[in-house]
């Protein structure tokens, strides 16, 4: 089975982030907690949709991921996108470092 | 222009502070995402991949130059120093924050803007011919129309929970610019054997994962009697559209599937209950509105203006521009000056804050501060001195406003994709760039003509494809983005919905595949033929073949 992170959109600003290993929130996807399996998967994302964390984030879900150069790519194109910002505005989002 | 009353003024601010107390609520936890979810919609703020979109709404397409300027400064304070024009006729930005959403509210609501009825399942709002009031063909200016049906359906308390969206379009002129036989309502202005101006009713149109022409429901609809027909024809909808399946929720679905006759049975029979009250509005109100958008205080000029010839024929690259962006006025020594948001290269539809408070001095300058947006998402300045026209074509190729392709195969129609739409399966900006930059050649352009090339990132056809000459429509493949090609669409009056080819092209492929279907079309077309004529005469085998060969 597949290694998964869970990824939502920030409440007030609306900016992608990841699940984080301490439970926080981080706009960069190296440093999300990885759950290997598919119950691990499921239990991570369980930890994201508790009622307490509506005011911190919207709509989190799992992605699939790979190690690449010792960080970590999501295995969906749109996924990739989200992670960097529009391919044809490479100015703007995260990718605009 | 049509200007806001008290009461419209206070209708806009309130649902402002609603939706300010709304998003605290949200934000301290009062209410959840659930509970918000539907509040922030009837606000036009998605959620899109990379943030929040808000989508501002340009009733009817029509902007004054003070509205234009202050979508410009949003853009700027509130967003990246960008928008995006949608074939709604509409404005979208793409990264507001939802605690900085309800100032721009505010901002908007000073020059009588919102987002009311940019999403949700109510009325959305009308749309028209970007020429409206200008256009040689036309037969009356469409607006009064568009705004009545404005006032009609804002908030209209039985019809805020349709089954689903529902749009209406309106044209005022035979040549249809405005789509309106894939919508829910499209009217067509046309006379009655009496001679008198009404309204051809179409109903059940639409594109999205069920695309349908809409059919006639009655052939005529006079003036006075045309909002109480409308309502009609909404209770029909509202009461039978279907409500346990979203994705057979529209108008479409239910005419399809009780027969256009059943359809006008039942809207007639309502209509008769209906048509005497409230809703039959008098001449006097309907001239009281067409004299709300009374033509601008045009001078008396000949049509022929001498130094207008003398520089369409002394400048090459403005004599292009001319011939395909400026079109015929109905008032001599006039012209309409089409803006197109289609550089070579760029994104269909955007436009920055600076460019957009240019378009907006220079409507000031030189077209009575009127400005329309397209629902091919270019912009326009409707009534420009033909003696002005060198001036201003200057001042927009300074700013990468002139590109001369209205009409062209670079003109494209593209939704925003996969690289800013949460419901999108592939991107399409990307193509619609690609496609532009290998047909760049303005000889080559002009050689092919007119021909419409639209492109959806999913299903749901945001970008028209079905109707595009050529569509494209982007999905999913396990994983890899994948393209598939439709021919023989056209949104005009003569509308259809174009056919599958065949199997999808890759990412890579599409754009040779595209380059193939127009080599075949200049090698068999006859004089005078646009492609979807040839495609008409020919029909799709000889397309085929070029795209598949034996495959």
């Amino acid at each position: 089975m597949s290694l998964q992170v869970v990824t939502a959109n920030r409440l007030d600003d609306g900016l992608v982030v990841f699940l984080t290993a301490d439970g926080g929130w981080s706009e960069n996807i190296d440093q999300a907690r990885v759950a290997d399996g598919k119950e691990a998967g499921n239990a991570l994302l369980a930890e994201a949709s508790v009622p307490e964390l509506d005011i911190i984030i919207v709509g989190p879900y799992l992605i699939e991921v790979e190690q690449q150069d010792g960080g970590l790519v999501p295995t969906k194109y749109r996924e990739i996108l989200r992670t960097k910002g529009p391919s044809v505005r490479q100015d703007l989002g995260y990718q605009a470092g | 222009m049509y200007r806001y009353d008290d009461f419209d003024r206070q209708l806009v601010l309130e649902r402002t502070e609603q939706f300010r107390e709304q998003v605290e609520r949200r934000l301290s936890g009062d209410i959840t995402e659930e509970q918000f979810r539907p509040l922030r919609l009837m606000n036009g703020v998605y959620l899109q991949l990379h943030a929040y979109m808000l989508r501002v709404a340009v009733p009817y397409g029509t902007l004054r130059a003070d509205q234009l300027r202050q979508l410009g400064y949003i853009a700027r304070r509130y967003d990246k120093g960008y928008g995006h024009f949608t074939t709604r006729q509409n404005i979208q930005y793409n990264w507001p924050k939802l605690d900085e959403i309800p100032d721009a509210l505010l901002d908007l609501a000073k020059v009588e803007m919102h987002a009311i009825q940019t999403s949700g399942n109510c009325i959305r709002n009308t749309t028209t011919d970007q020429y409206a009031g200008a256009a040689a063909d036309e037969i009356e200016d469409p607006r009064p129309y568009c705004e009545l049906i404005r006032q009609w359906s804002t908030f209209h308390p039985e019809f805020t929970y349709l089954p689903r969206k529902f749009k209406v379009a309106v044209t005022g002129s035979a040549n249809d610019r405005a789509a309106v036989k894939v919508h829910d309502i499209g009217l067509r202005m046309h006379h009655n054997d009496a001679g008198e101006v009404g309204f051809e009713v179409i109903v059940g149109g639409g594109l999205g994962r069920t695309p349908f022409v809409g059919k006639t429901v009655r052939d005529f609809i006079g003036k006075n009697d045309l909002f109480s027909y409308l309502e009609a024809i909404l209770r029909v909808y509202n009461r039978f559209g279907r409500r346990d399946n979203k994705y057979k929720a529209r108008f479409k679905i239910l005419v399809h599937e009780i027969g256009i006759e059943e359809v006008q049975r039942l809207v007639e029979e309502e209509w008769n209950l209906i048509k005497d009250g409230s809703l039959r509005v008098d001449d006097a109100e309907i001239a009281h509105y067409i004299e709300q958008f009374a033509p601008p205080a045009f001078e008396t000029l000949t049509d022929d203006d001498a130094e207008f010839e003398r520089r369409k024929a002394e400048n090459r690259e403005f004599a292009n521009w001319v011939r395909s962006n400026v079109i015929a006025h109905k008032q001599p020594g006039y012209a309409i000056a089409n803006v197109s948001l289609k550089p070579i290269g760029g994104i269909p539809g955007d436009a920055t804050d600076t460019q957009m408070e240019l378009v907006a001095d220079l409507s000031d300058q030189y077209s009575f501060g009127d400005v329309r947006v397209t629902h091919e998402q270019n912009l326009v300045l409707p009534h420009v001195k033909k003696a002005d026209l060198f001036s201003l074509w200057a001042e927009l190729k300074n700013a990468n406003l002139a590109t001369a392709n209205l009409g062209y195969v670079s003109d494209i129609i593209c939704c925003p994709g996969l690289d800013y739409c949460a419901l999108a399966t592939a991107r399409s900006i990307p193509l619609s760039q690609r496609i532009s930059e290998r047909f760049s050649d303005l000889d080559r352009q002009h050689d092919i003509g007119e021909l419409k090339i639209k492109i959806s990132g999913c299903i749901n056809a945001c970008g028209h494809h079905h109707v595009g000459h050529i569509g494209i429509l982007g999905l999913d493949k396990r994983g890899k983005e994948f393209y598939q090609i439709t021919l023989g669409g056209d949104a005009s009056e003569n509308a259809e919905i174009g056919k599958i080819a065949g199997a999808g092209f890759s990412e890579a492929e599409v754009v040779d595949a595209i380059e193939s279907l127009v080599t075949k079309y200049l090698g068999i077309r006859e004089t005078g033929e646009r492609f979807i004529d040839t495609y008409r005469r020919v029909g799709m085998d000889p397309f085929k073949e070029v795209l598949y060969g034996d495959r």
